[in-house]
Parts: C-alpha cells; structure tokens; sequence
C-alpha cells in the first residue's frame, strides 16, 4: 500500500515537473520587449510600461541590464525564443556589431520624428535607417556654486576672478581648484573633486568621456576628413599628440580628490555622485543623466539652483571657446528577427512614447531626456538644472560644442585597458607614458 | 503495479538522464561545434575551422597569463584548504566540548554563494587595506591573497566534514594496537591516520583542485580581475573574451574546451595517483 502511494506520488511529481519546465517557456510572452540601457531611468520604464499597457492594452516588457553589461545581456537575450523586440546600439561601431539584427525603419513614423535624419544610423552605402537616437546629452565637470561662491567671497583667495563662470582655461581651473584644495576646511569640503572611480566597469567617466577631448583635438585637426567622428572612424592609429592635455585634467582629478590615490579602485560612480550630493565635494565630472544619481541621494545638501557645468578644459589651444561634451549614444533598433506583428507593436510603442501627450511628458518629466524629435516643442525641455545647462550650452553661440567622438572608439576592450592602465597609473604602478602607450597601441590593435 | 527491471530503470533514471541530456550533454556538443565556428548568438553559426583555437593562444597573452594565474592559485589554495581542514578534522574527532557546534560553524560559509562571499571579503579586505592607503586592486598579489583566504574559508568547512568522516572510520582496534606498541601521535598520525583516510583525501583532493581551476564568481565579484587582468582566472577569462568583445565568441567557445579538457586531465591524473595509495581496512 505504501509502495503504491509512493510511487503514486513520485509520478504525479514528475509529470508537475515536467509541465512547469513546458510552462517556463510561454509565460514571459509580452508583445513588445524592450531591453534597456539605462539603469538610471529602469522604474520609470517600467512605469511608461504599465501606463502604455492600460491605455492600448499592449503589454510591454522592459528589462534594464545593469551598468555596463549591456552587450553581455543582448547577446544572451537575443538568442532565445522571447527576444528584445526594440535594443539599443551604441552608435556606428555597435551598429557594425549588431547589423544582422537591424530592421530597416526608414519608413515607419517613429524615424520621422526625428528633426535631423542625418542623425540616424544608415549602411555602409548610406542608406536606409537602422538606428534612431533618441536622447541628446552633454558632460562636463558638475560644479556646486555653493561652494564655489563660498571659496570666491574669501579675501585670501589667489586667483583674480570672482565666479566659476569665469573659468575658461585649464591654467584657471587648475589654479582655482589647487587653491581650493589648500583651504577645503574653510570651505568645509573634504576635497575638491569627488572620487576619480575607478573600481571594474566604474572608469568609463575616464577612459571614454574624459578621453573624448584630447582625441577630439587630434581628429578635428584631420586633414582627409572635416568631421571628427568619421576621422575617427577611419583612423588605423592614431598619434595620440594630445595625451598630455589628457594627463593634466586627469591629474587634476586625482591630486585634488576627496579620495587617497591607492583607494580609486574600490570607488564606483555612485560613490563620487553620493560625495556631490552631500557637499562633500566641490566638483564632479559626469553628464546630465546623472541627475537623477544627485536628486535621490540621503543627505542631499545641493540646491537644484547651485547645480552648474563647465567644459572639461585641458589646456588645449583655443579651448576658451569649448563648450561641453554633447551628442548621443543611445540609438534604438527593432529586432529583424522578431514577428512583423511584434515589429509594428514595437514602433507605435516608441512613437507613442516620442509623440503623445502622456509619453512625452515622461519623456521631460520623469527620464529628463533632451530630444533630437521634431514632437517636442521648445518649452517642452525638461526642467532639471544639467539638463536646462546642456540646452544652454547648445543654444550659446560662442561655445563650440565637442561632439561624442567616442562613438568611434575601436572597441569596448580598447576603454577596458585604458581604464585599467588609468588604474595602475593612479596606484603608482605604471608611469604615464605606459598609459600613453596602450592608448596607441590598443587603438591600433583593436582597430582591425 | 508490476513493472520489469527495464521499466523501473525507465522511471528512476529517465527524469535525471532527460535533465542530464538538456542541461549537459546537448549543451556539451553545442560548445564543442561552436568553438569551430564564428558567431555573435548560438543561433547563426559559422564553421570557420581550427581559427579560434589559434587566435586563443596567438592573439594575446591573457589566456596563458590567467591559466598561470590559476596554476598558482590552485596550489597555493588546495595545500591549504586540505591542511587546515585535515587539523579542524583532527581536533574535532577527540570529543572535545563544543564539538558539534565547531563543526557547525566551521561548515557555515560553504552555504554562502559565491558572488556574495567575494563581496563580503572585498568589503573586509579593502577594510584593512584602507588603513594604509591601499584597497585589493593595488597590488596584483593583495587579490591572489584574497582569493586564496576567501577559497579557504569557504571550502575548509566542507573538506573537513569529509575528513571527519574518514578519521571516524578508522576502527578503534588499529588505533589501539599502536597505542600498545608503543607508537606516539606522530607515528600514529603518519603511519595509521593518514593511510586510512586516504578515500577521503582522494575526494578531498578532487574536489579542490576542480573547484579551485574552476572558480568564477568569488573572482568576478573580489576583483574582477583588476589590475589590468592580473588577477584574472582562467573563468572569467573565457567569460570575458565570450562576453566582453564583439567578435569573440568563437575564441572564448574555444579557450572553454581547451579550459575543459585541462580540468579533466588534471582531475584524472591526481585521481590516479592517490587511488593508487589508497588501502583497504
């Protein structure tokens, strides 16, 4: 009697069993599945989700992958059955990697919002479009005019300037900020720039954004070609002439760094945004994105009005006209490979959220994007203080922009070993010339 | 219910060896077809031939850098993970007070994941490094440390469970007839205890030189590898030549058989060697 309960159970197990390994497979089923790279904006996605679905009925599943991990996630995502109907390419290097799986949208509405077509991503042969950006964002150094007003109302002060807005060489910011560091008691800071992050997947504010600039410098100088992103592009080497342009900013960084040297490899972003927030630090070099990083720390002591940019100034010719760092990497593309069905549902989602009422106010409202879209009127900016800054930079005609050229880095492993020789060179285990020379030497090899 | 011996063989064994097709053998010939071949997803392949396994060895160094990398590593961390639980077992079969609750503690951080130990122990580390101006990422030989504590601290629990069983099973007769012949306890230790346990040192063995080759997430989550890959094991090299570049696919496919067929070769050979020392009670 027994034995036969047993065994009764053990088949009525194995059948659960088995139907819930089948069951697995369909649940997760949604019509649109879109994979986020912004781990930043990942609630109010899911919040835009909820509400497209209560108004169409249209389910939409948003996966955000985590910092950095965005390639790793796709490649595995996009093999199984459920794929991400609309992903991200970082711009034309991504767009090369991942060009079997573009679906032309040159015809659908959504690629007609946009106000530039030469913005979006195209074939070698320039045509169709595959890739839509749709945020436009700037970087520079965040400065808390609080403090800064504090340190230029101080009699003993040792620079001739009297607001952070006259700072427009790397000679002023360095001086500024060097004299800054020696009186960061009276000024009650603990240093002058938040940590210089530099722990694994945490050094891209460096061995991406910061090095934008320097090999901005170089490729404007082109003689072939008049646009730096396509000198970029084309370059097999690159001479690297600006590194010491590079080192100073970087330098800068570290020496004044509310953070000993050998600790940098244990700091993240957050971390450095953290130190912002609380007033802790006087500046910080990252993007508008990171607002939402400053708005919701504990402890946040900045007011939304002392919340600034200035460009990253490295000492480069001519730079009292540079602007800050503005362009995009964000591109959205629909899966190929998915149903036509799934395909549509994917691009009425996007331009419902780039052109409806409800969309595109979570659009300025809650993501903070500036848009590159003929649907956004221009009040409808959104209303952080970086943001409001970036549009202000744009909008400044004697501020020359520096585009994204970093668009056009060879590789994500070409960033990784920069970063990590950055890495080695702050703990004092490399000399800066070894930096120099992976920057080359990566560039060349990455660059097949 | 009457069912003949095959039927039954059919009930027992189908769910496992079903589970065991799906979740190894089909994966298993997928990779090894897969390291011929160039592809971005598993789902577009492209037979390219002998390439990657080329391309693994001659492209960079990072594959033979993090395979000495581990070498070290598993010696360092096999000598003392089976040295120290050998003595935990030692002391814990002498009745002393408190036994069970030693063996209890002692056994705790095998149930603690992987990923989450090499944060507690990045935490912990870098706690004492910040005293002087360092965290685990400034030298090279901090994470090969770090990693050799957190493996121990981790796995001695275990071995030592096995260790314990091995010593308990040594029949009290032989014990005593050393005793009586006047052996002492270093005599007893090399000459009875050791020769009797060495089933348990033949697993004990097995199970840290795989585990040790094969170590992942306590390494991605202690330093990723930072600096500049100095730390990275042979694990997270596949990963991140799988994961980390575009184009790769194919070479990390192939430097995980080539990471396959290493383990297996060294599991076999030292099973070999110690089963060949192994006596009968």
């Amino acid at each position: 009697m027994l034995k036969k309960i047993f065994s009764f159970i053990l088949c009525v197990s194995l059948i659960l069993s088995l139907m819930l390994v089948t069951g697995c497979g369909d649940k997760s089923s949604a019509e649109v599945y879109f994979l986020n790279f912004k781990p930043e904006s990942a609630d109010v996605y899911q919040e835009i989700a909820q509400k497209y679905q209560e108004e169409t009925g249209v389910s939409v599943k948003v996966v955000t992958a985590a910092a950095n991990t965005y390639e790793q996630t796709l490649k595995s995502e996009i093999a199984k059955r459920g794929a991400p109907t609309i992903f991200q390419v970082n711009g034309p290097i991504g767009y090369q990697s991942w060009k079997k799986y573009c679906l032309n949208i040159e015809n659908s509405d959504f690629a007609k919002l946009l106000s530039d077509d030469t913005l979006a991503i195209r074939d070698e042969s320039g045509n169709g479009i595959y890739a839509v950006p749709y945020v436009v964002e700037g970087y520079g150094i965040i400065y808390n005019d609080a403090i800064m007003k504090k340190y230029f109302a101080l009699s003993d002060k040792k620079v001739n300037i009297d607001s952070a807005e006259q700072i427009t060489n790397f000679a002023t910011l360095k001086a500024v900020v060097e004299d800054m560091t020696a009186k960061k008691d009276q000024l009650g800071i603990k240093g002058v720039f938040a940590s210089t992050s530099l722990s694994s997947g945490e050094d891209w504010r460096w061995q991406t954004h910061l090095l934008n600039v320097p090999l901005y410098y170089e490729f404007a100088s082109s003689e072939d070609f008049s646009d730096p992103t396509l000198a970029g592009l084309n370059a097999k080497e690159i001479a690297f002439r600006y590194s010491k342009n590079y080192q100073n900013l970087f330098d800068l960084y570290i020496n004044n760094s509310i953070t000993e040297k050998g600790l940098l490899g244990s700091k993240s972003t957050s971390d450095s945004m953290a130190e912002f927030a609380q007033g802790q630090v006087a500046m910080v070099q990252n993007g508008n994105w990171a607002w939402s990083q400053i708005k919701d720390v504990k402890g946040n002591t900045v007011a939304e009005s002392d919340i600034k940019f200035l460009p990253l100034y490295t000492g480069a010719e001519g730079e009292e006209n540079q602007g800050l760092c503005i362009g995009t990497e964000n591109y959205f593309a629909i899966n190929k490979n998915v149903s036509e069905e799934q395909q549509q549902k994917s691009l009425d989602f996007l331009y419902w959220l780039f052109s409806s009422d409800t969309g595109k106010d979570y659009v300025t409202n809650k993501l903070g994007f500036v848009t590159p879209f003929s649907s956004f009127s221009e009040q409808e900016l959104p209303s952080d203080p970086l943001a409001r800054e970036v549009v202000r930079y744009m909008n400044d005609n004697t501020k020359n922009t520096v585009p994204w050229i970093f668009t056009s880095f060879p590789s994500d492993v070409f960033k990784t070993e920069v970063g990590g020789s950055l890495l080695e060179y702050v703990q004092g285990n490399r000399e800066w010339k070894d930096v120099e020379t992976t920057v080359k030497s990566m560039w060349k090899s990455e660059r097949k | 219910m009457k069912l003949g011996n095959k039927r039954w063989f059919a009930v027992f064994v189908g769910p496992t060896f079903i589970a065991f097709c799906i979740a190894f053998l089909v994966p298993f010939i997928m990779g090894l077809y897969l390291s011929f071949c160039e592809f971005r997803t598993v789902s577009d392949a492209q037979f390219v031939g002998l390439k990657n396994y080329i391309s693994a060895f001659s492209e960079n160094s990072d594959f033979l850098n993090s395979l000495w990398f581990t070498i070290r590593f598993a010696i360092a961390s096999v000598i003392s993970v089976n040295a120290i639980a050998f003595l935990l077992a030692l002391l814990l079969t002498r009745g002393i007070r408190g036994t069970n609750l030693f063996r209890t503690v002692f056994f705790m951080p095998n149930l603690i994941g992987g990923i989450v130990l090499g944060y507690i122990w990045q935490l912990i580390i870098n706690g004492i490094l910040y005293n002087y101006g360092y965290s685990i990422t400034s030298r090279a030989t901090f994470g090969y440390w770090g990693l050799v504590v957190l493996m121990s601290w981790q796995m001695i629990g275990y071995m030592m469970i096995i260790y314990i069983a091995g010593v308990q099973n040594i029949p009290t007769a032989i014990l005593e007839a050393a005793r009586v012949d006047g052996a002492g306890a270093i005599r007893t230790l090399f000459s009875i205890t050791i020769p009797s346990v060495m089933p348990s040192i033949t697993i004990c063995l097995f199970l840290t030189i795989t585990n040790s080759f094969k170590l992942f997430d306590q390494n991605l989550a202690l330093t990723a590898g930072a600096p500049l890959k100095q730390t990275q094991m042979l694990a997270l090299d596949i990963y991140n030549t799988f994961y980390g570049r575009i184009g790769y696919e194919g070479v990390g496919q192939a430097k995980a058989v080539v990471f396959f067929v290493l383990v297996a070769l060294v599991a076999v050979l030292q099973l070999y060697f110690t089963r060949s020392r192994e006596v009968e009670n």
